[in-house]
């Protein structure tokens, strides 16, 4: 929706239905988000988790595109879907993992990591209606655009950005030592 | 629109994502899961970047997917060593870390 | 504003800003011969005695400026700090009362460090009308004090190291760091290069071919940039940074020879002793950081303590922590333990460390911080204070275990306990310029028998036992002997030699004989301070008896050491003869018809008397009668102790102690009412009671007290197992020691046999733990939140 008012220079505050059908459909997004990324966890079956996984990762590039940022939401489709997920995949593969669903995926004490993640979310749930209980989003805010990204990347956060060029060169070069077959 | 609603958002997945980290046996799955941690930050960054009309968050979110695509390749080929020296990549089995 | 006061002030010399270089030099010593001295192939004293060298020539260069400088002061009656001058916050918007008390000209020298902002925040009018009013006022001290109002304020160059928000009004406060100089600081100065200076030269002779050589001068250099460091600070925080330096500095040169096991329990003994210490320390200084409007400078502090802007009992609970580290790391009773104990190691450090400069650093902070001490105890028209009393004790307690020692060193490390004692006894008293007085004299004799000792030691066979290897060694080293009895003379009060004049005035500022007036009637710690100068007398003849009379009962030849040990010895001599000619009564002077600027010449050097950071502290009368009493009991100790030991030469020429032959003496002993006697009596049942549970309630206390109170724990394995008295003590030292050392490591590594089945090696559980803990970690943090 926003994304077809991007060649707009100065957006209108949205409207009220605007807003309802803007909301509606992020609590659909949600929703699809945390039903697979249960399923992904939950899962027997790897390639099932990859692609569930793969949901989850569309639909946050989805809720991106809603709070104006579509330069990450693109980013996160070429990056996290084009190839983290296909990383991962050929991961799958080259640890001849079944294609098929398997039973020995889970650990034996499950409960261990349901109770601490309920207590976390307990936690940062409590805090964040604590901190943020009826903070709005103001309803005439900007999408970012991607020229202003770019420009705020190589002006304000260059040197962010030249330690994670070189994080990511080390990276490649341990993953290359790592996982050479010598 | 709340700013809550993306906040919570947020801290569903993150815990998800902690569940899985904790539950799986998996490698791959494992490292799934923390991306599942990642964009739950993420969502948190372009959330907070977009209520105070703020470039850095979407720009951090940006550098985070960076860095998770190259934790996924260390951690990639980590577990193709593991699975390499052990035929499994159960990562339960794995203590070499006993002191 | 300043330009009121700059007209005709006098500038302190640049010097004064350069100080900082004599630490820094031996810093850069320091690293030297650690990082280079072996690579570079260059023994270690080529390093240290040039930088040393050096050190002291800076510091006799600012002790002239400084000489110079209070002199200019005085005639020109102006003062002027350094920076700009105001007064903080509170003592710009309040006037300090001190100064407004006509009576007692009083210069205000806290320098201000928000002197800008005074004018931006519109406080101005104000503070110049503060500022007139001040000057005003200084016009008429000068007219007034002869010489009291022209003591220069202490010259301070600060950097601010961080800044915690800045105003503290707001909450926020700078912390600085950088040099204060002032006449204290001074003649510290002075004596830790000089002493450093004697004992680098003499260390190249005595431990020669040492395994550690490059180890031991390093921390040398060490130890006295750390030193010189603590006596220029002018923040507390500052203080405490090279009062733990020096600590760590002892801890390594006492376990110089660390692999006999007793050298490095003394060195482990002695630094956990000070860590008791320095918790009264830390609490102290961070309550008076709090209650001087968060700020660590000394001289706000003082300033601050002096005009009642902090309470009284705000400034006893400080003074009373502080007293703690003075207790522990100037040897006061009940904490001295660790000093003689210090003396496992080599001679030279016992002279510089443990005699002539660390172990006064406890008197040091007790004269930096002296408002706060004053004021807090409340010395001035009292009868008694903690300060004094702890002296009190420790000048006499030290005093009689001095007596029974065989071990050369420890005998004078007991004694430099009890002349610590005397110094805290001064303080307390309010007899401040006494106190430093006999600091610099003391640090001067002391150092000149503890290299005495070295130097006896080196002759015979590396022994200090008295007893067992020494005797008659008078004609075999007469270098040593004479610079040895000199010392000896000096420390037990004989006139003119140096200790006289600094004890005789510790006495007078007692304030209890007749004429003397003093800050109060202080009559027990005069007591003790008399009992303290007759045993002083005593047991340095008894060591000198048993040392350098008698026949030799060692073996082999003793013979005189080499220059680079005697050299030292000699011109320590000479400072102990004419180090108390510097601060003589001023009766004294004009009666033997010198002029009468010599009279009290440290005193005004080195006391601030006058100023706003210094309380108002009255000068006891010197009594000739005094003088002459405490003479005649020094004199008549030794002359006792002299007799005894002939008598008993006489007997039999190898007798070193009591035998059953003299054991008839005892009941007449007994029946003997005058102090010596019943000291001497004392002793030797306190002898008796160590080697075999002889009676003697009197001495069964003291020793019940000395060994059984401080190390109680192995009370029981004292008091049954051991043959000899040295080696319970060692005995229950250690014990102590090792059961506190030995209960750690087995609750550490309990804990960790726990702990342990934690540790699967398996990264979910690491990261359950760690997810779960930063839950409830957050969990608590919202809660308490």
């Amino acid at each position: 929706m926003m994304s077809l008012l991007l060649f707009a220079q100065e957006i209108e505050p949205l409207t009220n239905t605007e807003q309802w059908v803007i909301n509606t459909f992020f609590y659909v997004i949600a929703l699809v988000t945390v039903v697979a990324a249960l399923k992904m966890v939950t899962t027997n079956n790897v390639v099932h988790a990859a692609l569930y996984l793969l949901i989850v990762l569309a639909a946050v590039a989805a809720v991106y595109i809603i709070l104006g940022a579509e330069f990450a939401a693109a980013t996160q489709v070429l990056v996290y879907i084009g190839a983290i997920l296909v990383l991962l995949l050929f991961g799958v593969m080259l640890t001849r993992a079944k294609i098929g669903s398997e039973d020995d995926l889970n650990y034996d004490q499950r409960w261990i990591g349901g109770l601490v993640s309920v207590v976390l979310f307990a936690v940062m749930g409590y805090s964040l209606w604590e901190g943020f209980e009826d903070t709005k989003l103001d309803p005439a805010f900007q999408p970012q655009r991607t020229g202003d990204v770019a420009e705020s990347i190589f002006t304000q956060y260059i040197v962010p950005f030249e330690a994670v060029s070189v994080l990511l060169l080390a990276a490649l070069i341990g993953a290359v030592v790592v996982a050479r077959r010598d | 629109m709340y700013l809550n609603q993306f906040l919570f958002l947020s801290a569903v997945l993150f815990c998800i994502g902690v569940y899985g980290v904790l539950t799986r046996k998996n490698g791959v799955l494992v490292l799934m899961s923390i991306e599942l941690i990642l964009n739950a930050v993420n969502i948190n960054l372009v959330a907070f970047g977009a209520f105070n009309a703020d470039l850095g968050g979407q720009v951090f979110a940006l550098f985070i997917i960076a860095v998770a695509a190259a934790e996924v390749g260390v951690g990639l080929a980590i577990v193709l060593l593991i699975y390499r020296n052990r035929r499994s990549i159960d990562v339960t089995e794995a203590d070499l870390m006993k002191g | 504003m300043l330009s009121l006061f700059a007209a005709d002030a006098v500038s302190a010399p640049a010097i004064f800003d350069w100080v900082w270089l004599i630490p820094a030099i031996m810093a850069g010593s320091f690293l030297t011969i650690l990082l280079g001295s072996k690579r570079l192939k260059v023994p270690a004293h080529f390093i240290g005695i040039p930088a040393v060298i050096a050190c002291l020539v800076l510091a006799l260069v600012t002790a002239f400026s400084w000489i110079g400088y209070s002199s200019d002061v005085a005639h020109s009656g102006e003062v002027k700090s350094e920076e700009s001058f105001g007064g903080t916050a509170e003592t710009a918007g309040a006037p300090v009362p001190g100064f407004v008390d006509a009576g007692a000209p009083t210069v205000a020298c806290v320098e201000s460090k928000h002197g800008d902002d005074y004018d931006d925040d519109g406080d101005h009018d104000a503070f110049g009308a503060g500022e007139l009013a001040f000057s005003g006022e200084l016009e008429l001290a000068v007219e007034e004090g002869e010489g009291g109002g022209g003591t220069p304020c202490p010259v301070i160059n600060d950097v601010t190291w961080f800044s915690n928000g800045g105003d503290p009004e707001d909450g926020g406060s700078d912390i600085t760091v950088g040099t204060l100089v002032d006449g204290q600081s001074v003649m510290l100065l002075v004596v830790v290069t000089f002493i450093s200076t004697l004992v680098h030269i003499y260390s190249t002779d005595y431990v020669n071919g040492d395994r550690r050589y490059t180890h031991y001068f390093a921390f040398l250099s060490l130890f006295t940039a750390s030193m010189l460091f603590m006596v220029l600070s002018s923040s507390t925080i500052q203080l405490i940074v090279g009062w733990e330096l020096v600590g760590v500095c002892s801890f390594a040169l006492i376990g110089h020879w660390w692999e006999e096991k007793p050298n490095s329990d003394a060195a482990l003994k002695a630094f956990l002793t000070n860590r008791v210490g320095d918790i009264g320390l830390l609490i102290g200084m961070i309550i008076l950081y709090f209650a001087a409007g968060k700020t660590f400078d000394i001289t706000t502090i003082n300033t601050m303590a002096v005009s009642g802007e902090i309470s009284q009992n705000t400034l006893l609970v400080a003074g009373l922590c502080l007293m703690a580290a003075v207790m522990s790391k100037s040897g006061q009773f009940v904490l001295h333990t660790w000093l003689p104990d210090a003396m496992a190691g080599p001679t030279p450090v016992s002279a510089l460390i443990h005699a002539a400069t660390m172990v006064v650093a406890g008197v040091y902070l007790i004269g930096r911080l002296y408002a706060v001490f004053f004021i807090g105890f409340g010395i001035s028209g009292g009868t008694l204070n903690a300060m004094a009393l702890v002296g009190g004790i420790t000048c006499v307690g030290a005093g009689l275990l001095a007596f029974v020692q065989a071990d050369i060193k420890k005998v004078l490390a007991y004694s430099t306990v009890s002349q610590l004692g005397y110094m805290v006894l001064a303080l307390g008293v309010g007899a401040y310029t006494a106190g430093m007085f006999h600091l610099f004299t003391h640090a001067i004799f002391k150092a000149c028998l503890f290299l005495g000792a070295g130097s006896v030691s080196h002759a015979c066979h590396h022994s200090f036992d008295m007893k067992a290897d020494m005797g008659g060694l008078r004609k075999f080293m007469p270098k040593t002997f004479w610079t040895f009895v000199i010392a000896s003379g000096a420390l037990a009060g004989i006139p003119p030699l140096a200790g006289f004049w600094s004890k005789d005035e510790i006495l007078v500022g007692a304030g209890v004989w007749a004429g003397t007036d003093g800050n109060g009637t202080f009559t027990l710690p005069f007591i003790f301070g008399m009992m303290a100068a007759a045993m002083t007398a005593g047991y340095m003849t008894r060591v000198i008896w048993l040392t350098f009379f008698g026949d030799y009962r060692g073996h082999g030849v003793p013979h005189e050491s080499g220059p680079r040990i005697t050299t030292p010895l000699i011109i320590l001599a000479v400072g102990s003869v004419f180090a108390g000619f510097l601060n003589m009564p001023k009766p004294f002077v004009e009666k033997i018809g010198l002029p009468s600027s010599w009279g009290l010449w440290f005193e005004h050097q080195v006391e601030p008397a006058g100023i706003g950071s210094f309380p108002a502290i009255d000068h006891g009368k010197p009594s000739f009668s005094l003088a002459i009493v405490a003479t005649l009991l020094g004199l008549g100790a030794a002359f006792l102790v002299w007799n005894y030991y002939k008598a008993l030469y006489a007997k039999d020429h190898k007798a070193t102690e009591v035998t059953d032959g003299l054991m008839s003496k005892i009941p007449l002993l007994k029946a003997g009412h005058t102090m010596l006697t019943e000291k001497y009596y004392l002793d030797h049942l306190y002898t008796g009671a160590i080697a075999g549970g002889t009676k003697g309630p009197l001495a069964r206390a003291a020793y019940w007290f000395n060994q059984n109170v401080l190390d109680k724990t192995v009370d029981t394995a004292g008091k049954t197992a051991v043959a000899t008295g040295r080696f319970v003590y060692k005995y229950i030292d250690q014990g102590a020691i090792d059961g506190a050392v030995n209960a750690s490591g087995a609750s550490a590594s309990g804990g960790g046999q726990v702990l342990r089945r934690l540790q699967t090696g398996r990264v979910r559980q690491y990261a359950t733990l760690m997810f779960g803990a930063a839950a409830l970690m957050a969990a608590v943090f919202i809660v308490a939140i």
